[in-house]
C-alpha cells in the first residue's frame, strides 16, 4: 500500500508573527520555517504504518516555492521514502493545491493520503477534506487513532462532543490530530540519508491544474490586545471584585 | 442574495452554534434557508422553524443522514445549492468536516471561521492562531463559509418559518460510523456555557482535577474545560480542551487554574468577558490576559473559593 502524505512550510510555531505596519499581510522576512507541526504527525503516522508492514511506500508531496525542497528533506528524515514538489510562486489557497494533489494522486493512485487537518499560517482546515471530495474519496477528520486490520480502516476521530470511531473504505484521506502520535526527531544518520533520496519537481502546468487565487486578502491587521488587569491580594478581594466590580457571579 | 444555512443538530435538538450561524447569516442579509439533513429528525426540525430570521426549513429525512457523515451531507448540499448565494455552516468539527467538501465540488474557495461580515463578498477571519486578523473577499459565484460560534450572538426566537420535504440524495457508502463515545455531564456544554471552569497542568493529576474543579464548577454552575497539557497528560478527554486546536470558547467568566498560558491556549478563550487566574507562579503568561490574577497555591485558594462562593 502507498501513502502519500502532503507537508506544507510554514513560519515555526515557536515564532511570534508581527503584522506589517501597512496591513499588507504578517512579516515573514528571515523568521524560522518549518514543517507544519500536523503534517508532521502525518509522516509519522505514514512511517509508523510502513514500519509495522502495513504501508509499502511513502511519498511526501509539497506545494510551493523551491525553498518547501528542504521540508520535502525534512519527511524524508523521518522517515518519508521520496518527494515530490509542485513547485509555483503564486499564493497557493487550499483548492488550488487540492486539485494539484488530485493531480498527484491520479499519477501515483495511492491507496491512502494522510495530511494534517490544517496549516497554522491560513488556519483553513480544508485541503484534506477538498482532496476527499475532489477523488470522490471517504474521509476521516481530526483522527486520533488509525487502525488496518483484515482490509477495513477503522479510524478514531476527534468531534467537539468526545470520540467517533469510523470505518472507511480505501483508497481514503484522513487528516490528523494532534493526539494522533508524536513524531519522532530526526537523527543526524537519517538527515544524511534523506538528502540522497529521490525528489521529483513539477510545475502546476505540466498538471494542467489552474492556481489562481479565489480569495483577495484586502488588509491583515493586529487582533484587539487585551492588556492585563489587577493582581488580587487574596479569595476574598477576587469575590468581591467578581460579584461587585465585574458583576459576573 | 439567498441564503442557505447547514443545520448541527442531533436529530432531536437543535445546536446552540445553528443558532450562531443563523445570526451571521443575517448579518450578510437576504433571505435565509435552513437545511436539516438527519433521520427522525422531527424535533430539530420544529426548534429550527422557531428561529428568528429562517424563511424556510428544507428537510431531508433518511437513515444515512442520521450520523451526518461528510460525504453524504456534502452531495446533499451540493445537490441543493442551486440559486443560493452563500451556504453557511458552524465552525464546529460539524462544519469543519464537510463543508470543505462541499466548497471542492461547487469548484470555489471557503471562506473558514469567519468572525465578522464586512459586505456580503468580505468577510473577517483569524489566522496564525488569532495572532493576526485577514480582511478577505471572495469573487465566487457562491461563497462557502464557516462562522466562529463565539463571534455573533445567537438568533432569537420567532416564526413559525414554513417547512419542507427536500429528496434525499443517494447514498454513496463510503464510510460507516461504528460508535460515537460522547462524553456525558450534568454541566452546560463548554461551547456556549456563560461561566468555565479550565483546569491545565498545574493541577499534577486526573484527580486532582476532578477534586478540585468540580465543586468550584458545582457552585457557579459552570462547564469545565482544560488546557491541551492537561489533556496531553490524561486528566481529562480531549473535547475538554480549550485552544486553537481545542474549543474556542467565549463565556462571561473564565477561571483559569494552574494554567500557563501558552499562546495556543490563549488563542482559546482570549474572547472572554471576564477572565480570573489562579497560578502560583507569578510569571505565568496566563496573568499578562487576566482582568484579575490570583499568585496563590490552587490547593488551597480552590477549595477556599469554593467554599466562598456557597
Amino acid at each position: 500500500m502507498k501513502i502519500l502524505v502532503p507537508v506544507k512550510r510554514v513560519v515555526d510555531y515557536n515564532v511570534k508573527v508581527r503584522v506589517r505596519s501597512d496591513g499588507s499581510g504578517v512579516d515573514i522576512a528571515n523568521v524560522k520555517m518549518s514543517m507544519n507541526p500536523f503534517d508532521e504527525i502525518a509522516v509519522e503516522e505514514a512511517v509508523r504504518l510502513k514500519e509495522a508492514g502495513v504501508a509499502t511506500e511513502v511519498v511526501a508531496v509539497s506545494c510551493g516555492l523551491a525553498q518547501c525542497q528542504e521540508t520535502l528533506r525534512a519527511a524524508m528524515a523521518i522517515g518519508a521514502d521520496r518527494g515530490t514538489l509542485v513547485e509555483s510562486d503564486t499564493e497557493l489557497q487550499p483548492l488550488a493545491v487540492a486539485k494539484l494533489l488530485k493531480a498527484v494522486c491520479d499519477k501515483e493512485q495511492p491507496q491512502m493520503v494522510i495530511c494534517g487537518k490544517q496549516a497554522i499560517d491560513d488556519d483553513a482546515n480544508q485541503t484534506g477534506q477538498m482532496l476527499a471530495a475532489l477523488m470522490n474519496w471517504p474521509q476521516a477528520t481530526f483522527a486520533s487513532k488509525v487502525a488496518l486490520a483484515d482490509g477495513v480502516t477503522t479510524v478514531t476521530r476527534e468531534i467537539d462532543g468526545g470520540l467517533e470511531t469510523l470505518e472507511i473504505r480505501l483508497p481514503a484521506v484522513v487528516t490528523t490530530d494532534l493526539r494522533l502520535n508524536e513524531p519522532r526527531y530526526a537523527t543526524l544518520p537519517n538527515i544524511m540519508k534523506a538528502k540522497k533520496k529521490p525528489l521529483d519537481i513539477l510545475k502546476p502546468e505540466e498538471l494542467g491544474v489552474d492556481v489562481r487565487p479565489r480569495l483577495t486578502t484586502l488588509k491583515v491587521t493586529e487582533p484587539p490586545q487585551r492588556s492585563a488587569g489587577e493582581r488580587v491580594a487574596d479569595v476574598a478581594q477576587l469575590v468581591d471584585k467578581l460579584k461587585n466590580v465585574a458583576k459576573v457571579i | 442574495m439567498s441564503i442557505l444555512v447547514i443545520a448541527e443538530h442531533d436529530n432531536q435538538t437543535l445546536k446552540g452554534s445553528t443558532l450562531i450561524t443563523i445570526a451571521a447569516a443575517v448579518a450578510i442579509g437576504g433571505d435565509i434557508d435552513v437545511l436539516v439533513a438527519g433521520h427522525d429528525c422531527t424535533a430539530a426540525v420544529e426548534a429550527c422553524a422557531k428561529v428568528a430570521g429562517v424563511s424556510r426549513v428544507k428537510v431531508a429525512d433518511a437513515p444515512h443522514y442520521a450520523a451526518q457523515g461528510a460525504e453524504n451531507l456534502a452531495a446533499l448540499v451540493v445537490a441543493q445549492a442551486a440559486g443560493y448565494t452563500h451556504v453557511l455552516s458552524p465552525a464546529t468539527t460539524f462544519g469543519k468536516n464537510f463543508m470543505p467538501r462541499v466548497a471542492a465540488l461547487l469548484d470555489v474557495a471557503q471562506i473558514s471561521d469567519i468572525v465578522a461580515v464586512q459586505a456580503p463578498d468580505t468577510f473577517v477571519r483569524p489566522i496564525y492562531a488569532g495572532n493576526a486578523l485577514a480582511t478577505v473577499r471572495s469573487e465566487d459565484a457562491v461563497k462557502v463559509i464557516t462562522v466562529r460560534t463565539t463571534a455573533f450572538e445567537a438568533a432569537a426566537e420567532g416564526g413559525p418559518a414554513p417547512v419542507e420535504t427536500v429528496e434525499a440524495a443517494a447514498d454513496l457508502g463510503l464510510a460507516r460510523l461504528v460508535r460515537r463515545e460522547l462524553t456525558k455531564s450534568e454541566r452546560p456544554e463548554l461551547a456556549g456555557a456563560r461561566i468555565i471552569v479550565s483546569g491545565g497542568r498545574g493541577l499534577g493529576s486526573g484527580e486532582n482535577y476532578h477534586a478540585q474543579l468540580e465543586p468550584l464548577a458545582d457552585v457557579l454552575g459552570a462547564a469545565l474545560g482544560a488546557s491541551r497539557a492537561a489533556v496531553d497528560a490524561g486528566y481529562v478527554p480531549n473535547d475538554y480542551q480549550v485552544g486553537q486546536t481545542g474549543k474556542i470558547v467565549a463565556p462571561e467568566l473564565y477561571v483559569a487554574i494552574g494554567i500557563s498560558g501558552a499562546i495556543q491556549h490563549l488563542a482559546g478563550m482570549k474572547d472572554s468577558k471576564v477572565i480570573v487566574a489562579i497560578n502560583k507562579d507569578p510569571e505565568a503568561p496566563i496573568f499578562q490576559v487576566a482582568d484579575y490574577g490570583l499568585v496563590a497555591d490552587l490547593f488551597q485558594a480552590v477549595p477556599e473559593l469554593t467554599s466562598a462562593l456557597r
